[in-house]
């Protein structure tokens, strides 16, 4: 699963582009040092990041490969994968016709940390980073405005700081909030996005501090990874039926890492609650699959795989063909190949529309 | 209230306790009880009569299980726990079963503390008339967790299937990631602990453990079933070493072990697309009928969602239900 075998260069003179809408690269906290204030320096260095799960180092949850990593993605010379640029360039932007990727950070950023001051502090240098460490010697890789997503105020600013930045594509959050998405308290960092001409992206992952099901903590990773799709329809659900786009009507949200099957039957089940309960959510003006198809985007990886290839098709037809971006998840193992992921029967315009020009058309790529 | 005993009925009387209705179905709410099948005290049938005219006699039903969503699961004392799901369960027997002989029902079970809830199995269990084990779907713990499995094991151990039907214990907010401002996201959310608690069951290896064990998923919605085994499959192929026990794809444990009710399908009126979502069911034994009286889920007779096969109504109606619980091919004794 984790060793490629395959020789990547033989396809990099196809005519086809490819915009990555997730890829990881890996930074130190020594990268983001110079962009941090000797305050929060100091306060790194002596407690850590201190986010609501109980380790030190690593998960409770652990990955099954060191870093949750490609086995052949460490680089040669040493470090983390997805840290040393050339290693990457070789592997994996330069192996495939890669036109962007999109950055999407996950750790060192203070996402989720329990001290927002911090969390403002770090989400600053992360994305400081992106620019110095990575954008500036790589024009195809774009940033993500990392936001300190549970402090409205602060996020404003940060996104504020980044608007009519083109090396930025879009807002970043973690799925795993403290609250729901929909609720009230989110709602200026919404309002930042849209006056930031940003879309907002929406990444796996987080600590919230909640069990990662509705029915309380399960045992394993393999479940922790299968729960990031219950945990994504509870956001869809939130956003749309506490009617976060009734009061946002140019907000858009891309759902990244969170696979796509569910989609469709979310968008059914609230449509069909939604015409005997109407009363109870008076500020709907439509039905909330509709909301769906106008204002989510979601990425291809994980993607799901069925037996039968036509019945993921249909899915992928429910949701709509302009909505799909793909997304590698490089480093991580369960990266998806550009050429192998996608159903094989797909016609080229359409693949296209998967591999590029959704992607394109949403972050307004040149 | 006769159903108490003497300590209990004088609590209930001396503490001012209203009750113990869940509030997972507010009795006026639209999907709680459909506007026809509203009952001579406005709201759904009260007595067997009434079920029985609402029901039974207009839907045709030879035979129909009775799930009580009386909330034994809810108080945070066992011990009421305890009296709550003893009382229900005998009221059942002596008020719904004893009056119509086309009543089978549901065994309510104390889940605050599994010694008790199997204790209760097996005292209600002798009465052939009761047919599954029931429990909701949102718990403290999810279901698969080896602390459950004492009731796995006695459920197997007298043919009872585990009924799975959307409620709380309220011991976790409603979604993972807090509690929704309105009720129709509680409803909706029901779905994704089904999905956990089914994802539990798998990868902690219950039905590895309980061969016999049969998890109905009652009022669950249907179309998120596959979306969600391809997720499942994709990772167990991907990090199994995790769960050794798992040792064969998702798709093929949920096709041997756990059954899917019809109502609500969850699926848009169109029967072109019910037909490609039966498809991504890859089986015709997995659904059977309910009509999820007194709730909402579907209007007018037509209780099956158009676009089904005609073979497959059969089984859903008859066959399939019949094999699920082997306490109705038996008969009452």
């Amino acid at each position: 699963m984790n060793i490629e075998l395959r020789q990547p260069e033989l396809r990099s003179n196809t005519r086809l582009k490819i915009v990555d809408v997730d890829i990881h690269p890996k930074s130190s906290i020594e990268d983001l040092k110079p962009y941090l204030s000797q305050r929060w320096w100091d306060h790194l260095t002596t407690y850590g990041q201190r986010t609501r799960q109980g380790y030190l180092k690593g998960f409770p949850y652990p990955k099954m490969q060191p870093q949750a990593s490609r086995r052949d993605a460490w680089p040669p010379d040493g470090g983390l994968p997805a840290s040393n640029l050339n290693f990457m360039k070789q592997q994996f932007l330069d192996a495939y016709p890669i036109e962007y990727a999109i950055m999407n950070p996950l750790s060192p950023t203070g996402q989720g940390d329990q001290n927002s001051e911090f969390s403002a502090a770090m989400a600053f240098a992360a994305n400081e980073f992106q620019l110095e460490g990575w954008h500036k010697q790589d024009q195809r890789l774009l940033a993500s405005v990392v936001v300190p997503f549970e402090d409205a105020d602060a996020t404003r600013v940060e996104v504020k700081r980044r608007a009519g930045d083109k090396r930025f594509a879009h807002v970043l959050l973690k799925t795993r909030t403290n609250d729901l998405l929909g609720k009230k308290q989110y709602w200026p960092v919404y309002e930042a996005a849209i006056e930031a001409g940003l879309p907002i992206g929406i990444h796996v992952f987080g600590t919230s501090g909640r069990p990662a099901s509705n029915t309380g903590w399960p045992s394993f990773y393999i479940e922790d990874m299968t729960e990031h799709a219950s945990c994504c329809q509870a956001q869809v659900a939130s956003l749309v039926l506490e009617g976060v786009f009734e009061r946002y009507p140019e907000l858009k949200i891309v759902m990244i890492e969170a696979g796509f099957g569910w989609m469709p039957p979310l968008g059914w089940r609230m449509d069909k609650n939604w015409k005997k309960l109407k009363a109870d959510v008076p500020h709907l003006k439509k039905a909330p699959s509709e909301y769906m198809r106008e204002h989510i985007w979601v990425s291809t990886q994980p993607m799901e795989e069925a037996d039968t290839p036509e019945q993921l098709i249909d899915t992928m037809r429910w949701i709509g063909w302009d909505r799909i971006m793909y997304s590698s998840d490089y480093p991580h193992w369960d990266f998806d190949d550009p050429f192998l992921a996608l159903p094989p029967s797909l016609d080229e315009k359409t693949r296209n529309m998967i591999l590029c020009e959704n992607a394109r058309s949403l972050y307004r790529l040149g | 209230m006769p159903y108490f005993d003497d300590y209990w009925r004088n609590s209930i009387e001396e503490r001012g306790i209203p009750g113990f209705e869940s509030n997972s179905y507010p009795p006026r709410a639209p999907i709680s009880v459909r506007q026809d099948w509203k009952g001579s005290n406005g709201g759904a049938a009260a007595n067997v009569k009434e079920l029985s005219a609402q029901v039974l006699d207009r839907l045709g039903a030879g035979t129909a299980i009775l799930n009580c969503l009386y909330g034994a699961h809810l108080p945070y004392s066992e011990d009421m726990g305890v009296a709550v799901a003893r009382a229900v369960n005998n009221y059942v027997a002596k008020e719904w079963l004893d009056r119509d002989p086309r009543l089978r029902a549901s065994i309510v079970v104390p889940t605050q503390n599994i010694e008790y809830a199997v204790d209760e199995v097996e005292r209600v269990a002798r009465d052939q008339r009761f047919v599954q084990v029931q429990l909701v779907t949102n718990q403290e713990m999810p279901l698969g967790r080896r602390q459950w499995w004492p009731l796995f094991a006695v459920a197997e151990k007298y043919d009872l299937p585990i009924g799975l039907h959307p409620g709380s214990t309220y011991r976790q907010a409603m979604t993972s990631l807090g509690w929704p401002t309105y009720y129709i996201e509680d409803y909706v959310a029901y779905a994704q602990a089904f999905q956990s608690q089914l994802g539990s069951l798998i990868c902690e290896g219950a039905f590895a453990k309980f061969p016999k064990l049969k998890v109905v998923l009652l009022e669950s919605g249907v179309t998120w079933l596959p979306g969600f085994l391809w997720r499942l499959s994709k990772f167990w192929r991907g990090v199994r070493a995790e769960v050794p026990w798992v040792d064969r794809p998702p798709g093929e444990i949920v096709r041997d072990h756990v059954r899917l009710t019809v109502q609500p399908f969850d699926a848009p009126d169109d029967p072109e697309i019910v037909q490609r979502l039966v498809d991504q069911l890859e089986s015709d034994d997995i659904l059977i009928y309910a009509s999820d009286f007194p709730h909402w889920q579907f209007d007018g007779e037509d209780a099956l969602p158009r676009g089904l096969p005609e073979s497959l109504k059969r089984k859903i109606l008859v066959d399939n239900p019949l094999a699920t619980y082997p306490r109705l091919r038996e008969g009452a004794r």
